[in-house]
């Protein structure tokens, strides 16, 4: 008897679901471009959210440890883009060096959260983790004396853009005859990147570390008496999901322009464990529509609020940046309430929450 | 083959297990018996690497076994079925089979003790593909010893497998550690159910308080008046 394997490669099962959102990925930018570069800088950070969201998952969905100050990585790699590549300092490295340099930091910061919590679950890890997130951010906005080395709350800026050779992230340019927007660039940029780790978390799922993660999600005990090194297991974990954060927060400073601490708060790394969570944790398809969905609604809401009020009642009643975190939080409730497993659970994730409530 | 002397657990300023000595030779079955509280498996966890003793010793094979981390266990050829079960509950009996030859990589053989673990336990053939969750408590034990065995263990390590189960279920149970032991296996089993226990190893130690009281045969202890009274109920 085998554990069932399957037979042929992913994309051959379903290449013709891939070719559909292959053109509809290639389509996004230009279509979003109709309504403004604004639009494209949505669906931007729509798939870097999925990028962060995906890197959480590895830590939360697949080895289960509840992390709170996943932001905290997104921090540091984003301020190591800034810090190596603007006039602050006077360094201009370029970004092949900074990016893989970013995420070394993020992961060694991975670890060094890890490994004085590895004897801690649940609630306390999520306590010890929020506690991390906020020391880095404090750290980031005070850390402008006696040496500046942060520039404090006012945060970075004029940051290079990620430039190949003459070939600028930032500018507007024609490639074969197709003129891409600075945005547009990014976008493709970051849907590379998005394949990337996909891919990584679509290896992780069925591997050996997978398997051992899902060991140590149902039974520690159990995980170690079969021989698992939790220790490190458990770090690995860490440490992977900060790298893919310190990636992140590179691409994030790089388009941006500018970096400040308060891009980094708590608040941030709640959004993310909430696209994670409300997605289907540690289900990929889940996972990023929780992060598109998150995303795109509180920006479609931003943009569809104002003129409904002004049609509605001819003046603004209600201010819009309020009655987003109104639907937002209602969203989050209805959804846990009707789905606890998520939008989009995997069949083991439901399983998992059917015996919960026998 | 196992070999523990002055072997102390505290749990801050609780001593639980007091500096016991006792030792388990190749190819028998050893009892470790006594109430609730006695140190049975604060003992079982500090041989197995769940927690850390306060002092002592526990030689495998001539090799120190508290230099090594839980998971090293494993490649020593030592086999902890733990308290309470432990298995995974949302992975399938066939995936909980599969996990406990997590350290091995020789898939031939690997194949062919699954064949010999589903053959002790007819019944978790039957529930091969159910997720061990829906288990009922007896199939779970099974399951749980099953999965120890896919290590290839030399040692099997057992804690408290008479818990929560239905008598019959029980006996099942001992049945199959019997005949687990016939095939050569060491066994270190740590029980409540004394009467059970002694019947089926070949030596048996009292634990008392942290301390070992009586060491014997098992079947003079079975007939001796002062544990029969205390551990067997006459």
């Amino acid at each position: 008897m085998n554990l069932p394997r399957k037979k042929f490669p992913f994309w051959q099962q379903h290449w013709l679901g891939l070719l559909l959102l292959a053109t509809a990925l290639l389509a996004v930018p230009f279509v979003a471009a109709l309504g403004g570069q604004a639009w494209v800088r949505i669906a931007n950070f729509a798939i870097l959210y999925v990028f962060l969201a995906l890197g959480l998952n590895i830590v939360v969905g697949y080895a289960g440890l509840l992390d709170l100050g996943y932001v905290a990585f997104y921090a540091v790699g984003a301020y190591a883009y800034a810090l190596l590549a603007s006039p602050h300092f006077g360094i201009h490295l370029p970004f092949w060096v900074i990016l893989p340099f970013g995420a070394a930091l993020a992961c060694l910061f991975g670890v060094l959260l890890g490994a004085p919590t590895l004897k801690l679950r649940g609630d306390y890890l999520a306590i010890v983790t929020l506690g991390f997130g906020e020391i880095i951010r404090i750290f980031m906005n005070n850390l402008n004396a006696p040496i500046n080395v942060t520039n404090g709350a006012q945060g970075i800026t004029l940051i290079d853009p990620i430039r190949i050779g003459d070939f600028s992230f930032s500018q507007t340019s024609t490639i074969l005859g197709v003129t891409l927007s600075g945005p547009q660039k990014y976008y493709f940029l970051l849907v590379a990147l998005a394949i990337l780790v996909i891919v990584v978390n679509m290896r992780l799922q069925d591997s050996r570390i997978g398997r051992a993660w899902q060991a140590i999600r149902e039974d520690e005990v159990a995980a170690k008496a079969c021989g698992i090194n939790t220790r490190n297991i458990k770090l690995l974990a860490f440490a992977m999901g900060a790298s893919f954060g310190g990636i992140a927060g590179g691409v994030f400073a790089a388009m941006q322009g500018f970096v400040s601490p308060e891009s980094f708060s708590l608040m941030e790394s709640i959004t993310i464990l909430a696209m994670v969570v409300l997605g289907g944790m540690g289900h990929i398809p889940g996972v990023i529509l929780g992060a598109v969905l998150l995303t795109a609604l509180p920006e479609a809401l931003r943009y569809g609020i104002e003129p409904i009020q002004q049609a509605a009642f001819g003046r603004m009643i209600i201010d819009p940046e309020s009655l987003r975190m109104l639907v937002f939080g209602l969203a989050l409730v209805l959804v846990m309430r009707f789905r606890p497993a998520g939008l989009w659970p995997s069949s083991l994730r439901r399983r998992e929450l059917a015996e919960a409530t026998d | 083959m196992l070999e523990v002397s002055g072997l102390r657990v505290s749990y801050g300023g609780i001593q639980a297990v007091r500096g016991i000595t006792f030792h388990v030779n190749e190819g028998e079955m050893v009892a470790l018996i006594g109430a609730n509280g006695a140190g049975k498996s604060s003992t079982l966890r500090a041989l197995s690497r769940l927690l850390d003793p306060a002092g002592g010793s526990v030689r495998y094979r001539g090799k120190e076994l508290l230099a090594l981390p839980p998971h090293g266990l494993v490649a020593e050829g030592i086999a902890l079925v733990p308290e309470g079960r432990g298995v995974f509950p949302r992975m399938t009996s066939l995936e909980n089979l599969y996990m406990g030859a997590y350290a091995r990589n020789d898939k031939a053989a690997i194949a062919r003790d699954l064949e010999h673990v589903l053959g002790l336990f007819p019944r978790l053939k039957e529930r091969a593909q159910q997720v061990a969750g829906t288990l009922s408590g007896g199939e779970q034990q099974m399951l749980a010893i099953g999965r120890a065995l896919m290590s290839k263990p030399r040692l099997l390590l057992l804690d408290e497998p008479s818990m929560g189960l239905a008598p019959i279920m029980v006996q099942k149970i001992f049945e199959v550690i019997r005949a687990v032991a016939s095939e050569g296996m060491t066994i270190l089993l740590v029980e409540q159910n004394a009467k059970l226990a002694l019947e089926v190893s070949q030596r048996g130690y009292v634990m008392e308080s942290g301390e070992i009281t009586v060491t014997d045969e098992s079947n003079k202890l079975l007939a001796d008046p002062k544990v029969r009274a205390a551990y067997l109920g006459e």
